[in-house]
């Protein structure tokens, strides 16, 4: 019944979403007001019946309904509730209900808090958003719908994959799809420009926001997808350039590219078409990656299951909205006018270069996931396309926009004076050599780029610490001025400094985890000790224990430094009856600092002994806690007052504003 | 500086970023892809010994042999091929036998093939669609030995 209750409710949104995705429009054109706020309640409506929809699968896992399929093959009674909570999207249908819930979450928000947008550009924006979630309704209930029942109802579920029963699984998928279906937002605001002809400043400093919250939950998604890879996959690797993460990268790449082009259309209104190509790439870029996972084309622990039916429906919804989005844009972009000037050294400046290198980026990452697929198709030749590839074409390309970080925010708009800043960078650039030498003097030359690398990351640091130094009149020595001007510096500027200064912690613990880092994998048997950077570990024998739905056999190690025990460390291998037996070996962390001890079991060996991987990976934590930093940045600037109450009225809209 | 020579430099550096990024790619696309090859390709020497490919298949029911020190060996089969493969490390939790995998490594002189890295999928009842395809190609392929949600749509309404 309650599946059925679902079932209906996803129907109705359907309904209702088709009717929002003509209305606005007309409305729009004619001026007529009833029109247009008809959209306002469809979209609060349509989000009370994907929530319905999504509550109702919910219901069915907690009770472990097993008549449902997708229960039946995702859940198990014994499973811990959480787990019951998160695999209703640990599975293809339940993870496409999901992204349409976030697609109405954020309809429903915009037609809340677009109350001070003109009512045409809502109107449109919200019929846009309508579109993509009919076309996703469409696609649920046609080829993945999560609501199916069996004739005859089995006593248990077949269990949630292993690999997803993890804490990872509540935070990476829902923070991805609020990143990928947050760019949505910043599609239809610029289709609904397009559809208008007309785009100013003000423009800009609606989609800002928007994009900054999707962009903040896409770097805290991709981040805790990268952590979980690196404890639960057991080969201590934290990105592999698998084409799904790719998949996730390149929205990400693009949409860092429209947040710092939007900033430029709202302070100059300068890059008007740019930035509305972007805001069209950056979303298509999240339905490739929607379609590279969800279609089957690609191998990956974010595949389900492959029904070419699927796949094909996504190809299309792929090239309706990319392909339409991008007609409009050819058709209508060279009605924009175009903006203010500036000289070639000058912050807009800057921020073209951070454009072109990002927007370069994320084209060869583009190539380096696609090139197989194409390839295959054309010749039937397959060929894997992995890490050294990007590490030749992503490295080069960073590096000048790294070096350039620290520029951008000292130059001053329209014309900006290089040397100067050159000059007020130099302190940084003095810690960036400090380092430098330090490292080459403490390391040694056994690797030549990585000392660079952590310069740079110093450099980067250091030049976002000069940022807000400059601003807050540091050298005046004054607490008085300090306090005063770091009182009223935009929370923005904060936001910027403390984003570009994560930045350059990632880099740090990117290049230290990768160089430094030692790896050892040894047979051992109890009693036995193995040195590794200092530590010695010590193997004192196996443990075995029942977890809810799992049998556990654990090793138990104790850690060593110097003589004195510092910690205990127990990898385990888990033993999954519900599955046949599949196996998850869970990896054991020991954190010091930043720093971590990893240990991850193999298998059993004929004389006894156990097979162990131990790594050491110095000051691996920067990596995530970078990303942490980054969208702590973002939500700085979100918080910033400017963007929060919205842009100036532009005073002579002729447009109507209905009255409230 | 008219908006004409603003323009010329603008579109001047784009094309000159873009240039760069198509140079490394193509270079980079020349020495770092790795070929997906089937046992029969590699029994038909259709990889160079020492170059760099991937190996896919099954692994052949009773041919893993552990020996010291983290030394494995087993065969990679398609049904017509089985080609023998050696690895020193640890396999993931999901590489058994009768099961499809992924090696990547090099064919040594000899016909055997060193691998570096072993692949296996990430759920038991999921094969990498490379294998799949394969094994189609091999006529060794059936419908039902993808247990995968198949047998359950079946009993479905």
């Amino acid at each position: 019944m309650i599946a059925e209750l679902g079932h209906y409710a996803l129907v109705l949104a359907l309904a209702l979403a088709l009717i929002q995705s003509w209305s606005p429009v007309v409305g729009a054109r004619k001026g007529d007001v009833a029109l247009m706020k008809l959209a306002d309640s469809t979209a609060l409506a349509q989000f009370a019946f994907v929530a319905l929809a999504f509550a109702a699968l919910t219901y069915c896992y907690v009770v472990s309904d097993f008549s449902v399929v997708n229960v039946y093959e995702n859940s198990h009674s014994q499973m811990p509730l959480v787990y019951k909570f998160t695999s209703v999207w640990g599975n293809h249908e339940g993870s496409m209900l999901l992204w349409v819930l976030i697609l109405a979450i954020f309809g429903a928000l915009v037609a809340l808090f677009g109350a001070n947008l003109p009512a045409p550009l809502k109107a449109n924006v919200l019929a846009v958003q309508s579109w993509i979630a009919s076309a996703f309704y469409l696609f649920i209930l046609l080829t993945s719908n999560p609501f199916r029942r069996l004739a005859e109802v089995p006593a248990e579920g077949r269990d949630l994959n292993p690999i997803l029963q993890d804490f990872g699984l509540a935070v990476h998928p829902p923070m991805l799809y609020l990143g990928y279906v947050g760019f949505s937002i910043a599609f239809s605001f610029a289709v609904a420009a397009l559809i208008e002809g007309r785009i100013d400043a003000a423009w800009a400093r609606w989609v800002r926001p928007w994009t900054l919250l999707a962009w903040m939950c896409l770097t805290l998604g991709i981040a805790m997808g990268s952590y979980w890879a690196y404890y639960e996959l057991g080969w201590g690797g934290f990105w592999f350039w698998d084409p799904v993460e790719n998949a996730s990268l390149m929205p990400w790449l693009a949409g860092t590219a429209l947040l710092h082009s939007a900033v430029v259309m709202e302070k100059r209104n300068s890059l008007k078409v740019w930035t509305i190509l972007l805001a069209i790439l950056t979303f298509s870029l999240s339905l490739i990656g929607t379609f590279l996972v969800r279609s089957g084309v690609l191998t990956s622990v974010h595949t389900f299951s492959n029904d070419p039916a699927r796949g094909l429906f996504i190809l299309v919804i792929l090239m309706v909205f990319i392909g339409g989005s991008l007609a409009l844009f050819a058709w209508r972009a060279p009605l924009l006018k175009q903006g203010g000037l500036f000289a070639p050294i000058s912050r807009e400046s800057a921020l073209v270069f951070n454009n072109l290198f990002l927007a370069t980026a994320c084209a060869t990452v583009f190539v380096g996931t696609l090139y197989p697929l194409v390839l295959e198709m054309l010749t039937g030749e397959k060929i894997s396309v992995g890490a050294p590839f990007f590490n030749l074409t992503f490295g080069p390309l960073f590096v000048p926009l790294l070096i350039a970080v620290p520029f951008g925010p000292l130059l001053a708009w329209k014309r900006g004076d290089l040397y100067g800043v050159a000059q007020r960078l130099l302190a940084a650039c003095a810690v960036a050599m400090v380092g430098l030498a330090a490292i080459f003097a403490f390391e040694g030359t056994q690797s030549v780029l990585a000392p660079f690398g952590i310069g740079l990351a110093l450099f980067v640091m250091a030049g976002a610490v000069t940022d807000i130094a400059e601003r807050i009149d540091l050298r005046s020595m004054s607490i008085e001025t300090i306090g005063r001007r770091a009182a009223g510096l935009p929370r923005s500027a904060w936001g910027t400094a403390v984003a570009h200064f994560a930045l350059g912690v990632t880099l740090m613990g990117l290049v230290s985890a990768s160089t430094w880092g030692s790896e050892r994998i040894v047979a051992l048997k109890p009693a036995q000790t193995v040195p590794i950077s200092g530590y010695d570990l010590s193997f004192d024998g196996m443990v075995s224990r029942d977890g809810p739905n799992y049998r556990e056999t654990a090793a138990h190690f104790t850690v060593r430094k110097a003589g004195s025990v510092i910690g205990v460390m127990e990898p385990s291998k888990r033993v999954f009856p519900s599955r046949d037996g599949m196996s998850t070996s869970e990896a054991a962390l020991l954190t010091r600092g930043v720093s971590q001890l990893y240990l991850s079991l193999g298998d059993n060996n004929a004389d006894g002994s156990i097979a162990v991987r131990i790594y050491h990976k110095p000051l691996v934590l920067l990596i995530w806690l970078g990303a942490l930093v980054m969208a702590l940045g973002g939500a700085l600037s979100l918080s910033d007052r400017r963007l929060r109450i919205g842009a100036p009225k532009p005073a002579a809209r002729i447009v109507a504003q209905p009255a409230e | 500086m008219t908006r004409k020579q603003r323009r010329l430099i603008l579109i001047g550096s784009s094309l000159g970023v873009l240039a760069f990024a198509v140079a490394l790619v193509l270079s980079s696309l020349r020495d770092s892809i790795v070929f997906f090859n089937s046992p029969s390709d590699i029994a038909d020497h259709k990889a160079a010994p020492g170059k760099r490919v991937r190996l896919g298949g099954m692994v052949k029911m009773g041919s893993l042999e552990r020996g010291d020190n983290l030394q494995i060996r087993f065969e990679v089969t398609d049904g017509n091929k089985d080609i023998p493969v050696n690895y020193h490390g640890i396999v993931p939790d999901l590489f058994r036998e009768g099961q499809g995998v992924i090696a990547e490594g090099h064919v040594e002189p000899g016909g055997t093939f060193t691998a570096d890295t072993v692949l296996a999928k990430h759920d038991e009842n999921y094969m990498p669609r490379e294998v799949v395809d394969t094994l189609k190609k091999q006529g060794h392929w059936q419908e039902t030995s993808a247990p995968n949600a198949s047998t359950v749509k079946a009993a479905a309404k």
